[in-house]
Order: structure tokens, then C-alpha cells, then sequence
């Protein structure tokens, strides 16, 4: 079996549409990132309270909150939860504001929660499943320390390439990452989803996926580069996409199933960590042929312009 | 012209060897019993308690320098000097100690005592010569008595957890901010009771009373005249059971204290209300005796517990090393307090910042999940590799599960936690498993479409492969290992997998399905076709 024999398509003649698409989707995660539901921080992240119960029926969500108000637990939100295939599943989450859960009063929060469902929720028996408390103090060194694991990511990998390749590559491959990080945040703002640290963790799965698929393109250029000196860079960049065409689609469309098989099977647990991975995969395998391979020419064509040689690629390593 | 690929074989059936044992070690009780013996399950799959807290070692070092300004004082009288008052003006800053109103004819005498390597070892001492001098600790002191802090902290958290029976505690240094403690107690999904047990300071004192009991601070200021003595403070609590809440005035240092005890149990008094009755160490005993035989009969004292007045009770005579604290409390109260006077007191006082409790039942069902996708994305991707390359998916198939057996061997034998994030990473670790394949597949399918022969295509094909996976791996390990460094718990369990995963997958890509690709050659003819 075969999809693709001989592609030839011209990837860079359609770099205006790319850019247009790019825009149009990053502008938008933007404007809701900076008007809209701003990047919604699960409790990791923000501090607080949340409590997560099992009901042994149905629950009914307003004897719930008839049950908090005469404990007078305020600022309640409460969500149900649904399993993927969007059957409401006996559960619900009550997220308790930052107030709650203080360095000083800590227990606070679950405390009242559990009080009032004790005191005021009769409609059947319930268990608490999972307990989250963050206080502020947490909730910052969390933000502080995911904020700088991946940009201490990013820059490891940008000194990497930069040894193995050129800075431009590094440079574009970053560029690239960076535009999927962005789109897929904007697409939890969008979609008003938590950031939880788990969301954290898929983020820096699909910043590593997109590195390696940007990665396969680059080294097929340098490769082709170093056997061709009279096909321009464009040509010799719109030739390496086609010959990898056949394994960008398949891995990605591989890589695809097993994360749809974890956004299908994997619970609800895990749906933040695996709707970032379906999103991050398409985008970072549209990101290798749209943004990093065209960047590459866009820099050359400009030093052409100012009068300066082309900056090849590393010699590729003797095999 | 066949290659010798015995060697090769070998080896690699030694190491499917060595990683399934990896896996369930020797093989007792059942095949489930093993494996959940090695591969260690993190809290999110098993259910249990994470707890983050904090020590507040500034109070160790506010109470150190308390007991040397209570010294230093002693040494300057003993000195002979009159009039000298030491203090620490400034609440805020409590590593600074003030000595004033030393006359200046005895100015040598105060010298001498606070040049003594008793101070000038922890202090920086800085003497103006006209009778006042500033001691200062030094920042190492400090440095080394908030490390000591920490450090007993943990070992009398790990004392009372171990004590409560809970089974394999995690309790250690957590890396993400200072002075902070992490807690992992597996099973335990209702930690109120542990974490009170582990909260409480259980800083247990005997102080002399010297006035009271008083309504309110204010009464209490005005019985003195407005100026609390200098070696005395006010202490809010119950004198006995049932009573309403008073002031007393206490001596400031106290004539027992935590580490004093040598023993504390839970037990009755003859009204059948729970107490603790305790046993002194021999040396406070010594000084408890003296100080209750000079005062039986008139002085009362205060049992203080965590600054509180507990219980007020009159010397009626010589107490040497044994006593009983009744203070109003239940069953379960004078259990806990006794375990934790057994295991003495914590240095400075804690505070909780993060709880994360994951019930045993959201735990199962989480691995239940987990393992179902894993498994089917796994045979959704076996499957298709098969149809899609034909005889090579046969290849790609069996390098999949050897790099499952190596990247789970690895956990077994390392000791790593398997999380729900872990399960995540080894579905990536599928993924870039396949891709690795993928990518030597297609180029080989490149070089048989250029001409070449199967043994030169496959050759061919993986030296160029072999450029792209390696440095798409180093990439991806690079951040991986930054994650692990950076990262904590959810971050860094997915980092294990990861880069154990991608370990194991330049292994089975490259090599093992190399060397099967070179069997099956060496069985063809020269020029038969490859079935890929």
C-alpha cells in the first residue's frame, strides 16, 4: 500500500495563504486570551479549593447549591462531569475560590463543602473522589516553575539545532513551536478549558512532536542542499517537503490515532492533557511546512537582497 | 553473501530477557502480583494523599536567639556587671540581640564575656565601647539552624506517619520552594486526621505562674501597673475542664520543656477522663524536683501546649520525674497529643500549601482508562503498519513491544513511578516509536524506487534514517531532561517515560529491526523483492 509516490506540490507559492491561515488563527486565540475567557487556569495554577463528588444517583444540582447557600458556602462553582461521549456521568466538581484555600486556613474550603453536602444534600448518599487544595503561595511556584521549564526547553533545543544546523534553523524551528503553543492556548481560551498541570505537560509533548517533525523537513534540506548547488533554495525546500510528504502525513495520522484513542478512552481525567495533544498535532505538523520551511527562505531571500552569500547548513554528518 | 547476525541475536534476546524480568522480577503469586510489585503505581493511580508544606524556620531562629539573650543575660551578671539589660528591639529581625546600659567602668568585663566563643561563634559582635553592643548571627548560623530545622522536621513528621501506621510514606525535601516538605502517603484519601497529627507542634512547656488568672490582656496589664516584668509574658488558655478562657502571667522561660520528656502515654484519671501521664528525663527531673520542692504548697504552674494554657494547677508537693497533664481532653486528642510528645516536638510550626487527594476508586478507574487507550491505540497502529508496509510492518510491530517491555523494564528496575501523565508519555513514546519506523521504511521504499537492491535500499535507507531519528530524539530527550530538572510531579513522571521510552525506541527502531531486515535477507535469493 501507497498514498503518496511522486508529490509536487509548490509548498512555498502558497506561503501568503499559510500566513493568512496562521494569523487568522493565532489573532483569534489572542483576542480571546486577552478579551475573552483569558487563559483559563485550572486550580493548579490560580489556588483554591476543588472537590470533586460521587454521587450515588443522579445528583440534582440545584439541591446542591440550595445545600451550600444554607451552609453558606459562597463563590461555589459547580460542574458537571461528563465522560467523552457526552453521557453526564454521576459526578460533580465544586471549585472554591482562592479565598479557601489561604497558607494560613488551608482545610478550609473541603472542609465546608463537605459540611454542607453532609448537612443539607438528602438526596442520596455521596463520596468525596478527589481533593484538590492549592494555596496562593503553591499556586505561584507551579505558574513560576511550568512558565520556566519551557522556556528553559525551548532554548535548550534552539542551542541544539543551532550545533547541528545553522541559528536560522533554530531560530525558524523555535518560531515555529512557538506559533503552535500559541494557537493551542488560544484554543483553551477559545474553548474556555482549564490549563491544569497536565495541560502543561501535553504542551511541552507537542512543542517536542512539532521540534521533531520540523526537524525531519530540516534535515532532508541540508541533506539535498549538499547534493544539489544549482536548484535554488526554494526549490530545494519545496523538493525535501514533497519527499517527507508521505512520512509527515503518516506519522502525524498515527500519532493522531493513538492520542484520539487517549481523548476517546483515556476519561475525563485526562481530556484537558489530550484535546492539547489533538490540536497540537495538526498544528505542529501544518507549523514544520508552513511556518519553519518557508521562515528558512524568507531569511535567504532577504540576505540575497542585501548582497550576502547564502548560509548553508552544517556539513552533514559523515554516515 | 549473508551476515553473521548471531552475536546480534543474542544480544538481543539477552536483553528481552533481562527487561521482562525488569518487569515482574521473579514470578510469584501471579502474573498482576508481580508486576504491580515492580512497576511502582504513582498516588493519582492508587489513591492517596499529597500534602506540600511548609517549616516556619524563622521561628527556630527566633526562639535560639531567645534562649541566648536569656543567656547572655545569666553570663553578664554572673560577670558581675550591673545594670545591663539585653534585649531584641527590633521583633521583625530576630537575629539581633541589644546589650545596653552596661556602665563604663565595666565595659573590659562585657567584653570579655561576649568575645568568649560562645557568642563569637554564632555572632557577629559589634561593641561600641561605651557600654552597648549589637550581636548579629551570622548568616551561616542561620543558614545551618534553618537547615537543622528542616531536617528535624522531617524526621518527626516521618516519626508520627509511621507511628499513625501509615505503609510506605514518602516524606523529603521538596525542591520547589524553600523550606518546604513533601508528603505522599498512599491509601490514606481522608487525611484530616494526618494532617493534624503532622500539623500540631506539640510544643509542650511547663512555665511557673507568676499572676492571674486575669479577665483580659488589659486587667492583666493593669494588676502591673501597665509594664509587664522583662522576664514575663501573658498567656491566654483554660486553667482546667470546662472553664471559661483567661490570661495568666507566666515567666517567660519554661521550667520544662518538649525535649525534656522522655516518655508520654494516654491514660485515665480516677474519674475516668482521659489524661496523658509523663515521664521526665533524669536530668529535668533533677531540675523539676528542685523547682517544685522550693515552691510546693504556694506557687502554681501552667501546663502550656502550642503557647496555650492547657491546665493550671498548685504544687502541693516535690514532683521528680513522673506527672499527669489533665486538660479537658477526648479520647482521640489525648492519644495524639502523647504520640506526639513521644516523638518530641516539631522546631517551628508548619503550614499546609498544597492537598491533592485522589480516592482508590477515581485511581482504578484512571488506569482502567489508560491502559484501555494505550492498548488501543497501540492495536490500531500494529494494525495498520501491518496492512500499510506489508512484511516490514512484522518488523515495526515487534520493535513496538520490545520498546514497551525495555521502557517498563526500565521502571521496574529504577524504581520509577508509573503516573497517570506516565501513561501518556509511554502513548507518546508509541508514537515516536512508529515514527522512527515509519521514517526508515519510507526511505527505504525511496531507494528501491531509485534502482537499488534490497540489501543496498535497506542499507541505504537506514544510514539516512539514522541521521534524522538521532537528532530528533536528542532534540526531544534535551527538553524531556529539562522537564525532569525543572519539573515536579505530573511534569516529571511524564519526563521518566519519555526519555526512557525514546531510549528504548532507538534501540528497537534501529537496531533490533535492522537486524531482522538482515535475516530476512540473508534467507532471499540475491535480487528477490522486499516485502515492505
Amino acid at each position: 500500500m501507497e498514498f503518496f509516490r511522486s508529490t509536487n506540490i509548490d509548498w512555498l507559492g502558497k506561503k501568503w495563504l499559510f500566513l493568512g491561515f496562521s494569523l487568522i488563527f493565532s489573532v483569534a486565540g489572542v483576542l480571546s486570551i486577552l478579551f475573552w475567557h483569558h487563559i483559563p487556569l485550572g486550580v493548579d495554577f490560580k489556588g483554591g479549593t476543588q472537590v470533586r463528588v460521587a454521587f450515588d444517583r443522579q445528583p440534582n444540582e440545584d439541591h446542591i447549591r440550595q445545600a451550600f447557600n444554607a451552609a453558606g458556602v459562597r463563590d461555589a462553582q459547580i460542574q458537571r462531569i461528563s465522560d467523552p461521549s457526552g453521557h453526564a456521568a454521576n459526578k460533580v466538581i465544586v471549585a472554591l475560590p482562592i479565598g479557601t484555600a489561604t497558607d494560613a486556613a488551608h482545610d478550609q474550603g473541603r472542609q465546608s463543602v463537605e459540611g454542607a453536602l453532609t448537612a443539607g444534600y438528602h438526596d442520596s448518599g455521596f463520596t468525596v473522589e478527589q481533593v484538590e487544595i492549592v494555596g496562593p503561595t503553591a499556586g505561584r511556584q507551579l505558574q513560576r516553575q511550568a512558565l520556566l521549564a519551557t522556556l528553559y526547553s525551548l532554548v535548550g533545543m534552539l542551542i541544539f539545532l543551532w550545533f547541528r544546523f545553522e541559528l536560522i534553523y533554530g531560530v525558524a524551528a523555535v518560531v515555529a513551536v512557538f506559533h503552535d503553543t500559541l494557537i493551542t492556548v488560544g484554543a483553551f481560551s477559545l474553548t474556555n478549558q482549564e490549563i491544569s498541570l497536565t495541560v502543561i505537560a501535553a504542551i511541552l509533548t507537542l512543542i517536542g512532536y512539532s521540534m521533531n517533525d520540523t526537524i525531519v523537513v530540516f534535515d532532508r534540506i541540508r541533506e539535498n542542499l549538499a547534493l544539489s548547488r544549482r536548484e535554488t533554495l526554494a526549490e530545494v525546500v519545496n523538493r525535501s517537503i514533497n519527499q517527507t510528504l508521505s512520512r509527515t502525513v503518516l506519522t502525524s495520522g498515527l500519532t493522531f490515532l493513538t492520542v484520539l484513542s487517549l481523548y476517546v478512552f483515556g476519561g475525563e481525567v485526562l481530556h484537558g492533557f489530550s484535546f492539547a495533544l489533538v490540536v497540537g498535532i495538526l498544528i505542529g505538523t501544518y507549523s514544520s511546512i508552513a511556518v519553519a520551511a518557508p521562515m528558512l527562505v524568507a531569511y535567504q531571500d532577504w540576505r540575497a537582497a542585501r548582497g550576502k552569500e547564502m548560509t548553508l547548513p552544517a556539513k552533514r554528518a559523515k554516515v | 553473501m549473508g551476515k553473521n547476525l548471531t552475536g546480534k541475536t543474542v544480544a538481543i534476546i539477552a536483553i528481552l530477557v533481562v527487561f521482562l524480568f525488569g518487569i515482574v522480577g521473579i514470578p510469584h503469586g501471579g502474573l498482576k502480583q508481580s508486576i504491580t510489585d515492580r512497576i511502582h503505581l504513582g498516588l493519582d493511580l492508587k489513591g492517596g494523599t499529597h500534602l506540600v508544606l511548609e517549616v516556619h524556620v524563622a521561628e527556630a531562629v527566633a526562639s535560639a536567639t531567645d534562649r541566648d539573650v536569656a543567656r547572655l543575660q545569666a553570663d553578664l551578671t554572673k560577670a558581675g556587671i550591673v545594670g545591663a539589660a539585653v534585649t531584641k528591639p527590633d521583633p521583625a529581625n530576630a537575629q539581633k540581640i541589644v546589650v545596653t546600659g552596661v556602665p563604663t567602668t565595666q565595659v573590659a568585663a562585657e567584653r570579655s564575656v561576649l568575645e568568649s566563643t560562645d557568642y563569637t561563634s554564632l555572632y557577629d559582635v559589634a561593641n561600641s565601647g561605651d557600654g552597648t553592643a549589637t550581636l548579629t548571627m551570622k548568616v551561616s548560623a542561620v543558614r545551618d539552624l534553618e537547615e537543622r530545622t528542616l531536617e528535624t522536621s522531617i524526621e518527626t513528621i516521618r516519626e508520627r506517619i509511621d507511628k499513625l501506621g501509615v505503609s510506605e510514606p514518602t516524606i523529603q525535601k521538596y525542591g520547589l520552594g524553600e523550606n518546604q516538605i513533601l508528603v505522599e502517603l498512599p491509601g490514606i484519601d481522608d487525611p484530616a486526621r494526618v494532617e493534624d497529627v503532622i500539623q500540631s507542634t506539640a510544643k509542650l512547656e511547663i512555665h511557673a505562674v507568676e499572676g492571674g488568672p486575669f479577665a483580659t490582656d488589659a486587667d492583666a496589664l493593669q494588676a502591673n501597673n501597665g509594664v509587664l516584668p522583662p522576664d514575663a509574658v501573658l498567656m491566654k488558655g483554660q486553667g482546667a475542664a470546662n472553664s471559661p478562657e483567661e490570661v495568666w502571667l507566666l515567666k517567660r522561660a519554661s521550667e520544662v520543656e518538649g525535649t525534656d520528656f522522655r516518655d508520654a502515654q494516654p491514660s485515665t484519671d480516677q474519674n475516668g477522663r482521659p489524661n496523658i501521664t509523663f515521664t521526665l528525663t533524669t536530668e529535668a527531673g533533677d531540675r523539676f524536683y528542685k523547682y517544685t520542692d522550693e515552691h510546693k504548697g504556694s506557687g502554681s504552674m501552667a501546663i502550656v501546649l502550642d503557647n496555650k494554657v492547657r491546665e493550671v494547677a498548685t504544687i502541693q508537693s516535690a514532683i521528680r520525674d513522673r506527672g499527669e497533664i489533665t486538660g479537658a481532653f477526648t479520647k482521640q486528642q489525648a492519644d495524639d497529643l502523647s504520640l506526639m510528645l513521644r516523638t518530641g516536638a516539631l522546631p517551628a510550626s508548619i503550614s499546609y500549601l498544597e492537598t491533592r487527594t485522589v480516592g482508590p476508586s477515581l485511581g482504578a478507574a484512571s488506569i482502567r482508562q489508560g491502559v484501555y487507550a494505550a492498548v488501543a491505540g497501540m492495536l490500531a497502529v500494529m494494525v495498520f503498519m501491518l496492512l500499510y508496509y506489508r512484511g516490514a510492518g512484522i518488523n515495526a510491530d515487534l520493535a513496538l513491544l520490545l520498546n514497551l517491555i525495555i521502557l517498563l523494564g526500565f521502571m521496574g528496575f529504577t524504581g520509577s513511578t508509573l503516573t497517570l501523565p506516565g501513561i501518556a508519555g509511554v502513548i507518546l513514546t508509541i508514537g515516536m516509536g512508529v515514527d522512527s519506523n515509519v521514517l526508515i521504511f519510507e526511505r527505504i521504499r525511496e531507494e528501491l524506487r531509485a534502482g537499488k537492491t534490497a540489501a543496498a535500499a535497506v542499507q541505504q535507507g537506514f544510514a539516512h534514517a539514522w541521521v534524522t531519528i538521532l537528532d530528533t530524539h536528542v532534540t526531544t530527550m534535551v527538553s524531556a531532561a529539562i522537564l525532569f530538572l525543572f519539573g515536579t510531579g505530573p511534569v516529571r513522571g511524564f519526563a521518566v517515560t519519555l526519555v526512557f521510552g525514546l531510549g528504548a525506541n532507538l534501540f528497537t527502531a534501529v537496531f533490533v529491526s535492522r537486524v531482522i531486515f538482515d535475516a530476512l535477507l540473508n534467507k532471499k535469493e540475491r535480487g528477490a523483492a522486499l516485502s515492505i
